[in-house]
């Protein structure tokens, strides 16, 4: 229970960090931390446009994305609190389902008939297929380095198991920050930021949403921030620590994933369009890596 | 007492060809609800009520009583059989109706007639353990598939495709004959299937099983066996294409299946090879699926993937009891098997609506379509319930057994050597990427059939089905929604006949839990949709929502038609990254210097299936070409003729004279 509602004030939070953080470095003047949560709940108050090629798969879409991705934190744990549920293999349900809402979301770009969002629906389409197997090769990891095989005991058996989960750990910690890079559609894959509609990929997708379903969605896109963020941060907080110094350490690596974020895209410029499926191709080789380094130390490779 | 009835159907199958020919189809249904009562009665009683397997005697055959044997293998096909039968004969009345005008009292009948007997060919093949009676009705069965397939037999093209099925299908009768004649003589068994316990019991399993895999994978459609399937479903009606990708091609697996269920020992490397083959069947099949713009051709290379998935499960079961993991044998098997059941639902919901889609614009090609959500809406609705369940996509029961698969991998993961967990690594990873790719394939797919705007005139005119075809699709929807939503109802039956190859069935137990979360997390999610929905309803109440066109740079002149991402395009950047594998060649006049006026020009995309090229396209033209050079001798002269005899007997003289022969 405790997850999910810091899963939520995170989800609040992340986007007004980021959007600070960058005007800070870009030498301009810092708006409201909350200023992202205005804007949502102006959208709120808003009514909609829909356009005449759409049918019914562009209002049903944005609500399927937004409840795939809500359903999918609620399988996140956090620290030693469980999800609101949990079940044996339950990353498989969390994979899959974020895979509904995307699958919603390329489709949903599809029906407007624009060419510009087929070009976004296609790369989103690409990028997360090939991003699939990394995240399922860094899951068999900890199962294998675990033994265990749900969200929750990856993550509580992970501190406790040896002093070798640091090596894990940490292999683990940067593969996951680049998924979440992709998922997310942030740098180096995407340029939230970019201006022209030919080199977006997930904003293109979204041109036509508006009112009530642009809010939805871009809801969603903040809570897979936090979910992404809460993963990661249990690789660091461990279930044995004090409940309170769990709490404030989650919302210090919470705040500090935002803070990578923005300071990423000030520094960093993305990638070619054409060298991303490389680059996330990448990401499961590394994951590959882990996966053979965990054989080693769980001593099913015998080296000597 | 069922038997006779049984028997009588069968004769009664025949009389089809004495009906006016608008009614034939209600005695097909007659029929058939005879055969699929009695076949369903033995199949429930074996499957669900006795525990154990019984015989029926059917008639005398070659001077020995000729047995139907039903085990729960057998019970679970039956089933799935008369369902998909079921479904598809009640289609095909719809999809018909236009052939009536233009096709013989005689031609209709026919194509009824082997559909009848295609249904009736389907069960026996399960029933029967004696070799030889399998192999005649396993000829049968290729036989009326045969002719279904070349019902539209004024396209030269539907003929030649049909003949290289038939030749196909042969070769594989030939490894499965071989396959029994060695196993029998070799142990000095009898001819059948019971017969081959004794073989396997004193002899390295791998080769004759490798004969049977091959055999009875031409039919399923493995990969590299699989180059009749993407022809032969696209040529047939939509209908016989649902019942073919459905299940006749799972009796391929059947095949498998029951010839596994004789081998007790070795059981490592052929689980191993399944793994493998299957593996590359499903990343092949579902790539090459990608780069195709015929929409039936892309489903029948999507149950190449889908053989594929079977096979992991299956495969991953053999090694769970070659390692002794009992986790990894019953959910793989059961995933393997449930999945048989699961791809016959969708894939013959999308053959049927995709059936419906060609029926109203007489066209198969994508590229052609758009928009066709607001002409046919159901149809769009349950071909996206198609597209979501093969996806693998929760709620719905594609995803639950993979979600079986998946868990007996990463289950068995702590308990594997190290081989073991390599092994599981590549089959994990690859169901992954097979999983990415369908979802890639089937967004586009479904976008540019049936979303967006229309990319030509042939869409305008098209309207919705009439509405006793519907009536298959809400009985296949139905049971997708159902077994997605309630696993639990579902896994017990699919236990039972794991319980065959897998002595101890425990893990059945222990994934209901795990599965029951999973009903409850659907149910939570579809709540959620719903109060969603609410939720915006009650939010626009008192706003305003307008219609505007779609946002294109403000540029308004733009051809709301030609001016999308077309399926080439959208599989383009696919197709650069597994360029070697999909084949995509590009046909273009390429501009000249002096070219000042570009004229009209062409620009044509193909793939070709590397397999198919270089198993069967160049050695076969390799060897017509040398036949085609022998044919010199053939002169037409008498006297050359003459002469060869001559110069034969001249031979056989030397031969025999310097004691060589």
């Amino acid at each position: 229970m405790l997850s999910i509602i810091f899963i939520i004030i995170s989800a609040i939070f992340i986007p007004g960090v980021i959007a600070k953080i960058k005007s800070k470095i870009g030498g301009r003047r810092m708006p409201s931390v909350f200023q992202p949560l205005f804007d949502i709940i102006r959208l709120f108050k808003k009514g909609a446009i829909y356009s005449p090629t759409t049918s019914i798969i562009f209002k049903i879409a944005p609500i399927i994305y937004f409840s795939s991705v809500l359903m999918a934190a609620f399988f996140v744990p956090m620290a030693g609190q469980q999800g609101l549920l949990s079940f044996d293999v339950d990353f498989v349900f969390f994979a899959y389902l974020l895979a509904l809402g995307k699958f919603m979301m390329i489709i949903s770009a599809m029906d407007t008939g624009s060419g510009f969002e087929g070009m976004g629906a296609n790369r989103e389409a690409l990028y997360s297929m090939l991003v699939e197997p990394a995240f399922f090769v860094l899951v068999g990891t900890l199962a294998l380095f675990t033994q265990n095989s749900s969200f929750q005991d990856l993550y509580v058996n992970l501190h406790t198991s040896t002093q070798l989960s640091i090596i894990i750990g940490i292999a683990a910690l940067y593969v996951i920050t680049y998924i979440s890079m992709v998922e997310n559609s942030r740098m180096p894959i995407d340029d939230p930021k970019t201006h022209l509609e030919l080199t977006m990929v997930h904003e293109v997708m979204i041109l036509d949403n508006s009112g009530f379903d642009l809010a939805i969605i871009h809801i969603a896109s903040w809570l897979k921030f936090a979910i992404y963020g809460t993963i990661i941060s249990n690789f660091v907080v461990q279930s044995s620590w004090p409940i309170y110094i769990q709490i404030v350490s989650y919302l210090l690596i919470q705040m500090g994933y935002a803070s990578t974020i923005g300071i990423l895209e000030s520094f960093s410029a993305r990638n070619k369009m054409g060298k991303n499926p490389q680059w996330i191709i990448m990401l499961s080789a590394i994951a590959v890596v882990t996966f053979l380094t965990t054989l080693i130390i769980t001593q099913k490779i015998i080296l000597n | 007492m069922e038997i006779i009835i049984f028997k009588l159907a069968i004769i009664l199958s025949i009389l089809i060809f004495l009906i006016s020919r608008l009614y034939q189809i209600y005695w097909v249904y007659l029929v058939q609800i005879i055969i699929i009562a009695v076949s369903s009665l033995w199949a429930i009683q074996c499957l669900f009520i006795s525990d154990s397997s019984f015989e029926i005697p059917l008639m005398t055959f070659m001077g020995s009583p000729l047995l139907i044997v039903i085990d729960k293998l057998s019970a679970f096909f039956i089933l799935v059989i008369n369902f998909t039968m079921m479904t598809g004969s009640i289609y095909a009345k719809g999809y018909l109706k236009p052939y009536l005008e233009n096709k013989s009292k005689l031609e209709m009948a026919f194509h009824l007639f082997n559909l009848l007997w295609l249904h009736i060919s389907m069960l026996f093949v399960v029933m029967f353990r004696d070799a030889l009676s399998f192999l005649i009705i396993w000829e049968i069965m290729s036989l009326s598939s045969f002719f279904l397939v070349i019902f539209e037999n004024d396209k030269k093209e539907t003929i030649k495709i049909g003949i290289k099925y038939l030749i196909q299908m042969h070769i594989g009768v030939v490894f499965i004959l071989l396959a029994f004649i060695i196993a029998a003589v070799q142990s000095g068994s009898e001819f059948s299937f019971d017969g081959l316990s004794v073989y396997f019991a004193s002899h390295n399993p791998f080769f004759i099983f490798l004969l049977f895999f091959m055999g009875f994978g031409i039919k399923a459609g493995f990969i590299p066996l699989h180059s009749w399937l993407p022809h032969a479903h696209p040529a047939a009606p939509s209908h016989v294409s649902g019942i073919m990708s459905g299940v006749m091609i799972k009796l391929g697996i059947y095949g498998i299946l029951r010839v596994l269920t004789y081998i007790h020992h070795d059981l490592f490397y052929i689980g191993l090879f399944i793994l493998v083959i299957s593996l590359i069947s499903g990343l092949i099949g579902v790539s090459m699926a990608i780069v195709q713009h015929d929409v039936k051709k892309l489903l029948a290379y999507h149950s190449i993937e889908n053989i594929g998935i079977i096979g992991i499960g299956i495969g991953l079961g053999v090694i769970g009891i070659a390692v002794k993991i009992p986790i990894l044998a019953v959910l793989g098997f059961a995933g393997g098997i449930l999945h048989i059941l699961n791809h016959s639902l969708f894939k013959s919901l999308l053959f049927f609506t995709a059936g419906s889609v060609y029926k109203q614009t007489h066209t198969r090609n994508i590229e052609d379509l758009g928009g066709l959500i607001k002409k046919m809406p159901k149809t769009a609705i349950f071909f996206l319930l198609g597209a979501l369940a093969i996806s693998g996509l929760p709620p719905f029961n594609g995803f639950i057994s993979e979600f079986l698969i998946y868990s007996g991998m990463f289950k068995s993961l702590q308990v594997g050597d190290l081989f073991t967990d390599i092994v599981l690594l590549f089959s994990f990873t690859g169901l992954a990427i097979i999983g990415g790719l369908a979802v890639f394939c089937f967004t586009k797919v479904f976008s540019i059939i049936f979303l967006g705007n229309p990319r030509t005139e042939k869409v305008e005119h098209a309207t919705e089905i009439s509405s006793s075809m519907f009536i298959p699709y809400y009985m296949i929807g139905f049971m997708i929604i159902a077994i997605g939503l309630a696993p639990v109802i579902f896994i017990q039956p699919i236990g039972a006949i794991v319980n065959i190859f897998v002595g101890n069935t425990s893990a059945i137990e222990q994934v209901i839990p795990t599965l029951n979360n999973i009903s409850i997390s659907s149910a939570i999610f579809i709540v959620m949709i719903g109060i969603l929905f609410f939720l915006r309803a009650l939010q626009q109440k008192n706003q305003t929502i307008k219609q505007q066109a779609t946002w294109g740079c403000a540029y308004k002149g733009a051809n709301a038609g030609l001016h999308q991402y077309t399926a080439t395009s959208y599989a383009d950047n696919f197709g650069q990254l597994a360029k070697q594998l999909v084949n995509v060649k590009k046909d273009f006049k390429e501009f000249g210097k002096e070219e000042i006026f570009p004229e009209k020009r062409e620009f044509e995309t193909h793939s070709s299936d590397i397999f198919e090229n270089n198993l069967i396209t160049k050695p076969s033209d390799f060897v017509i070409k040398w036949f085609e050079k022998l044919a010199v001798f053939q002169t037409g002269k008498i006297q050359h003729y003459l002469l060869y005899s001559l110069v034969f007997l001249i031979v056989v003289f030397l031969l025999t004279f310097l004691n060589w022969i």
